[in-house]
């Protein structure tokens, strides 16, 4: 492969030794992966140019999950439309809720309880470490290892239990709702979440000794997929892949909505390799820089909410009359840090309880568009790594 | 006693072909990994730790539709995957099942009305055998999809069925 | 720094390219003429006072009744350091930039911040709005041989694609369009 000529390509980002260039010359292939395959995570189809293992470019394909969810809100009110945003980013309804609920009440002028707000951060980063949990999990799948899969799995289902004892749903709660939350937490929530978090908190230690100090997964992600901290603002980068290349932004510290400024917690970000016991070989911006940024948040999380759950006060958990809201005719644009970065609602009314336009923009969109910038000049194998290290969810790429 | 107890040795088994191939089907289904949204996480969730599909047989989550018998068909079907389903659909070998998993892929679902890109049940697109509403369905309700599945196949036989026999009498008259 | 204060700096630089804004809404925004948005882009990434290194989103609108497509820029300056405290630069600014319903061209900006390239696709896709210069301008959500633009409010359901049958009962209730 050293042995590789690449005169079309002269901007790429892998040396070519010299003395090393023969006459050997291997041909160009496109390999289509997806829509349907295992690491792709949902129906994401890349087409990759190749030339032996070495890929050229890789163009990301989106759209075949595309719900229409736009134009389904242009068409119900927001309670109803709660729903749906619960199907764009599957595996953190409650953030998907929570965002588009405030943008609703900043546009309607709804003052939410305050004991709703609690509510609402409580399952909005129980959601943050579920949905960490399931990256955590898949990631090794993608690496080819399967324990962590169960390991992590294992946790979530209690998470899932505590939010159906909630709610009553699984997955998709349309549990947090314009006003406040739907209803009021089961009598013993607090005490089972207590147990939950004493329980779950040592477990982040045994990931680490599981996967993330794993020789194996060390070199499959380590320098691998660089994103340079300039990069990933050009491109719109959000979330831990932001926070991966070292930059220290989190809408929660840095422009705090709800009540994000009462906690103590900190933004863990990429370190460079070698620096507070992180692998040498891993430098900032890489894959394992992402992963383990999430790994970090799920500790930090689990600190917000037992800050939330000392500080819970009684109350109303919605605000009166929330049904058939009259907007405004005016527009917001929210954002709220969903666990794959920023999530922005774009909500415009025009007097009648139907908002006139209903924008998402899906973290994940941005963060896979950077996929062929970072994908060029690296081995067919780092493209998996790459695509689950960025951490797409499809339903709210397409929406 | 009747002519034949007491006739054959000790471990032979009796049984029909259809009962132990049936048998051996029903037990094996291996399922394609084809998550398209939503519920291929609670897909996820059934092979994981708490559900584990394995116990039926159906854990060995194939990544490609050649080797598979089952296609979970885990989310909203979009006009521009209807293709690529009936593409992997026909290249799976016989026999092949598809479990329709959620509202979406049963009727369109929470998308039936304003979804103009969705596909309104994936049963337009290839056939069904089991459908599993919810949305998404609970992971039990999966493993019961799964189980109606396997009495389907169970029930299956190498005979000629009467439908099939009526059918070939009408086109030969 | 207030929106405000950068419609003013805006004015003074660009003159008539500031089409109209509106300042007293809950969201600011500043109008700009089409022709002009590349230039105003690059002024706005480019410029000390502003610095604005990132597009947060781009949202296209119908406004059926002025028979104008709009799109709507999200701006923001992003601190770029990685200290806990992030310097003064940290503005949100928002842009809009009309055209006619009928032939809607808009100057792409996909070579002043890259994010907007997919972002331009979806709102061609989406509204139908060319991006004059986008190195890719195709479909990005629906198949390539969709016909029409989703989100325009003229829009008709599709009755059926490629055999397909689409939402029909919807061409005979049809609420709302």
């Amino acid at each position: 492969m050293a042995e590789t000529v690449i005169e079309t390509q002269p901007d790429l980002h892998f040396d070519v030794d010299p003395s090393q260039q023969g006459d050997l010359r291997t041909e160009e292939m496109l390999v289509n992966m997806g829509p349907q395959h295992p690491a792709t995570h949902g129906v994401l189809r890349v087409v990759l140019r190749t030339d032996g293992e070495l890929v050229l470019e890789s163009v990301p394909h989106v759209g075949y999950l595309h719900r229409c969810a736009e134009k389904i809100g242009e068409n119900l009110q927001p309670y109803q439309y709660i729903p749906y945003t619960d199907r764009m980013d599957y595996l953190a309804g409650m953030n998907n809720n929570q965002a588009f609920a405030i943008a609703i009440e900043e546009l309607a002028g709804i003052e939410v309880p305050e004991r709703a707000k609690y509510i609402r951060v409580i399952f909005a980063e129980l959601n943050r470490i579920a949905s960490h949990l399931v990256a955590f999990g898949t990631y090794g799948l993608d690496m080819g290892a399967f324990t962590p899969f169960l390991y992590s799995f294992r946790e979530r289902e209690m998470i899932l239990d505590l939010f159906e004892s909630a709610c009553g749903a699984r997955l998709t709660y349309s549990y947090i709702t314009v006003g406040g939350v739907h209803e009021e937490m089961p009598d013993s929530f607090l005490d089972v979440l207590h147990e939950f978090l004493d329980y779950f908190e040592p477990k982040i230690d045994e990931y680490n000794q599981l996967l993330s100090y794993n020789h194996i997964f060390v070199k499959r992600t380590a320098n691998v997929g660089v994103i340079s901290a300039a990069d990933a603002i050009a491109w719109g980068l959000t979330g831990p892949c932001i926070r991966g290349s070292g930059v220290r932004w989190d809408l929660r510290k840095s422009t705090p909505y709800e009540i994000y400024d009462r906690f103590d917690f900190g933004v863990p970000i990429g370190h460079p390799g070698g620096t507070e016991g992180i692998p040498n070989a891993v430098v900032v911006g890489d894959c394992w820089s992402r992963y383990f940024v999430r790994v970090c948040e799920m500790q930090e999380s689990c600190r917000i909410i037992r800050q939330a759950m000392a500080q819970i006060p009684e109350g109303e958990f919605t605000a009166a009359k929330v049904k058939n809201i009259k907007l405004p005719d005016d527009e917001v644009y929210v954002e709220i840090e969903n666990p794959r970065g920023q999530l922005g609602f774009y909500v415009r009314g025009d007097g009648s309880a139907i908002p006139a336009r209903v924008k998402a923009r899906g973290p994940s969109f941005c963060n896979i568009s950077i996929l062929n910038h970072i994908g060029r000049g690296c081995l067919l194998a780092d493209i998996p790594a790459i695509i689950g290290s960025v951490d797409i969810v499809m339903g709210e790429v397409d929406r | 006693m009747s002519w034949i107890e007491n006739r054959f040795e000790e471990g032979l088994i009796v049984t029909s072909l259809d009962w132990a191939i049936n048998w051996g089907r029903q037990n094996s289904i291996w399922p394609m990994t084809f998550g398209l949204a939503c519920c291929a996480i609670e897909m996820m969730a059934v092979g994981a730790s708490r559900f584990d599909i394995d116990r039926f047989g159906a854990g060995a989550f194939r990544a490609s539709p050649r080797q598979s018998d089952l296609m979970i068909v885990a989310g909203t079907v979009t006009y521009k995957m209807a293709s690529r389903v009936k593409r992997l659909y026909n290249q799976m070998p016989d026999p092949k099942y598809v479990i329709a998993m959620g509202a979406c892929t049963i009727g369109g679902g929470p998308y039936f009305k304003h979804g103009y890109h969705v596909v309104k049940g994936v049963d337009l697109v290839v056939p069904v055998d089991v459908y599993v509403p919810g949305c998404p369905p609970r992971p039990e309700a999966l493993i019961e999809g799964l189980m109606r599945l396997q009495d389907k196949i169970r029930h299956q036989t190498r005979a000629i069925d009467p439908m099939t026999r009526v059918r070939r009498e009408v086109l030969a008259r | 720094m207030v929106s405000e204060e950068i419609c003013d700096i805006l004015k003074s630089e660009f003159g008539d390219a500031v089409v109209g804004s509106v300042m007293d809404a809950r969201r600011p925004y500043v109008v700009i003429a089409a022709d002009r948005w590349a230039e105003v882009a690059a002024f706005l990434r480019d410029d000390s006072r502003m610095q604005m290194n990132m597009l947060q989103c781009l949202t296209a609108l119908d406004l059926l009744e002025d028979n104008k497509l709009a799109a709507v820029y999200d701006l923001f300056s992003f601190p770029v350091t990685s200290a806990e405290e992030v310097p003064l630069l940290r503005h949100h600014f928002a842009v809009r930039v009309e055209v006619n319903r009928d032939d809607p061209h808009i100057p792409t900006v996909s070579h002043v911040w890259p994010t907007a390239d997919w972002h331009e696709r979806e709102a061609y896709d989406m509204m139908g709005i060319v991006f004059d210069g986008h190195p890719e301008l195709t479909r990005i959500l629906c198949p390539d041989d969709w016909i029409g633009f989703p989100l325009r409010k003229d829009y008709e359901y599709p009755v059926d694609y490629h055999g397909i049958p689409g939402t029909t009962e919807h061409q005979l209730t049809n609420p709302r369009h």
